[in-house]
């Protein structure tokens, strides 16, 4: 037991150590964008899944709390010249009290419905982006923003920045685990579970999911912050339904409620239109195609939650070591 | 302790009870039984707090239930187990029985009520690393009991412990409902379709015909009543 747990730390660390080391073997900086590009989606598809797979809300708005993100780095960097990190805090916690506002109505709603005012959330917040010329620039965009710096170190290549998406995806993966393996998440997976009866032992379902649609906002928001530095020019054209089905397509496809899951969804779908470019313009034919199929013969994903148990669950696991107890 | 006094809910606009009274005092099991559609359920949930009164009062040790949210009436110690079980099937056993224990933050004792429920049960023991949608409805619905436990309430809300389960099964949990009430002293405020089982096992009963309670007394008296025996006994 303690072997297969030392094997695992061991294969983690490898892990670690060769996407540290990545940028040093691989030099051609179009697979350092797709790199960059799977950690920005890691981060969108478990902030969602927290959302969806854990607490079991649908929302397809996602993209709109990524894209208030962009705008609120954007506009503090560009107007108010603050720090990038600074802007990355403030982007995340304007973000996530969006998120607690929109959840404050919608949360009563359930399903299809709560579907629907998310959709039109993000409608919403596209139009604006569009129309309040005076903030955004409509349709024109915000160019020239400005890269993050450490002291008189300025990020002038993707290698900078992959390290920057490793560490904030890094910390992402570490909320999330610590998160849905405390009380807290177990009170979020209830009240997917059943409502009824989680609110039979005293848990207060709209209260998990205003956070964890606040949460969920938040982390969105920082992906934003990120894009907004990375690319350096945001326009509303990058914040569409589009991709907020995109996001909720990595999550569904890696695996609800489970967060290797997520991160296999979202490294799967930034890898695999590359890989297809070579059909031009069968490419999105062939995506669907795969899509399809996997929700035919797969559809608990790749890495489905009913690995959950096995996985990390604390209270799975002690009972187990209650058994040896009893054995003796 | 739990005191229901001219109750009125409506749904909608269609009335499912017309002003029910009943009475719970410590230690008791009391049952209401009732066919299908006659406001068994809606009385339980209203006292649970899922659904809200038109009128009338609640009281449970002299307090007031009416405007208090579900999770609220769960702190002040009753504890529902819902209709058709309502585990929470993609989590294991044990996870389900901790889960009882939400608002607890007494860990030791948390654990040694584990230890208790499984005594009760040691079914659920066997099983408990096993995910509650695997169990069968007989061992579900004593997982349903025994996270009912965990939160140790004073008072239990059962509603219609016996629904799908087998005769031997049914039996098996009425036997289990009568020892927490003699053995530990829980009382029961019991929902049953199954009007034999019920009154065997209660103390005193509540007849609910349409949202309206037609005939209460002692389990004795109910049993011994000529329209009950014909309507709900079948005898």
């Amino acid at each position: 037991m303690i072997q297969l747990k030392l094997s695992k730390n061991i294969l983690k660390l490898i892990g670690a150590v060769v996407l540290l080391l990545l940028p040093l073997l691989v030099t051609n900086s179009y697979f350092i964008h797709i790199f960059i590009s799977i950690g920005l989606y890691i981060i969108l598809s478990l902030s969602l899944n927290l959302v969806t797979g854990f607490t079991g809300q649908l929302a397809l708005g996602h993209a709109a709390f990524y894209g208030i993100g962009a705008y609120t780095s954007a506009l503090l960097l560009l107007r108010f010249n603050v720090s990038y990190w600074l802007a990355l805090v403030l982007s995340a916690v304007i973000t996530g009290i969006f998120g607690f506002l929109l959840g404050l109505p919608a949360l009563r709603l359930k399903g299809d419905y709560l579907g629907i005012v998310t959709l039109g959330f993000g409608e919403i917040v596209r139009l604006v982006f569009v129309n309040w010329y005076s903030l955004t620039r409509g349709p024109l965009g915000l160019p020239g923003i400005p890269a993050p710096k450490i002291g008189p170190y300025i990020f002038d290549s993707r290698i900078p920045f992959y390290y920057l998406i490793f560490g904030l995806a890094a910390f992402t993966v570490f909320f999330m685990h610590r998160l849905v393996n405390s009380g807290v998440g177990m009170a979020m997976i209830t009240v997917k579970e059943d409502e009824i009866a989680a609110e039979s032992i005293g848990i207060y379902p709209i209260k998990y999911k205003l956070l964890a649609f606040s949460l969920g906002a938040a982390f969105a928001g920082i992906a934003g912050s990120f894009y907004a530095s990375y690319i350096s020019f945001i326009s509303p054209d990058t914040f569409l339904y589009m991709d907020s089905v995109t996001i909720l397509a990595m999550v569904v496809l890696g695996g609800l409620g489970s967060i290797p899951g997520s991160i296999i969804g979202a490294t799967v779908l930034v890898i695999v239109p590359e890989l297809l470019r070579f059909m031009t313009n069968y490419r999105m034919l062939l995506y669907g195609a795969l899509m399809v199929f996997m929700m035919i013969y797969r559809p608990q994903g790749f890495w489905g939650a009913n690995k959950r148990v096995r996985n990390s669950y604390k209270i799975g696991i002690r009972g187990v070591s209650n058994e040896k107890d009893i054995r003796g | 302790m739990l005191k229901v006094e001219n109750l009125v809910v409506h749904y909608g606009v269609i009335p499912a009870l017309k002003g029910i009274s009943l009475e719970v005092k410590e230690k008791e099991i009391v049952c209401l039984i009732g066919a299908n559609g006659a406001g068994k359920t809606t009385t339980l949930n209203t006292i649970s707090g899922l659904k809200k009164p038109t009128s009338g009062g609640i009281y449970f040790q002299d307090k007031l239930l009416n405007n208090l949210p579900a999770h609220e009436i769960v702190k002040l110690g009753i504890s529902q187990v819902p209709e058709g079980r309502g585990v929470f099937p993609n989590l294991s056993v044990v996870e389900n029985l901790h889960l009882g224990a939400y608002l607890r933050k007494d860990k030791s004792a948390i654990e040694q009520d584990l230890k208790w429920v499984y005594e009760i049960f040691p079914r659920l023991e066997e099983r408990k690393n096993q995910l509650a949608g695997t169990l069968s409805g007989g061992e579900q619905q004593m997982l349903a009991i025994g996270r009912a436990l965990m939160a140790r309430p004073k008072l239990m809300l059962m509603d219609e412990p016996s629904m799908g389960l087998a005769p031997i099964v049914v039996e098996e949990i009425f036997r289990i409902i009568k020892f927490l009430n003699k053995e530990q002293g829980t009382t029961i405020l019991l929902i049953e379709q199954n009007a034999q089982m019920a009154l065997a096992v209660s103390h005193r009963g509540y007849v609910i015909e349409t949202g309206e309670i037609v005939v209460s007394g002692t389990a004795q008296e109910l049993k011994a009543n000529d329209e009950i025996k014909k309507a709900y006994l079948g005898l």
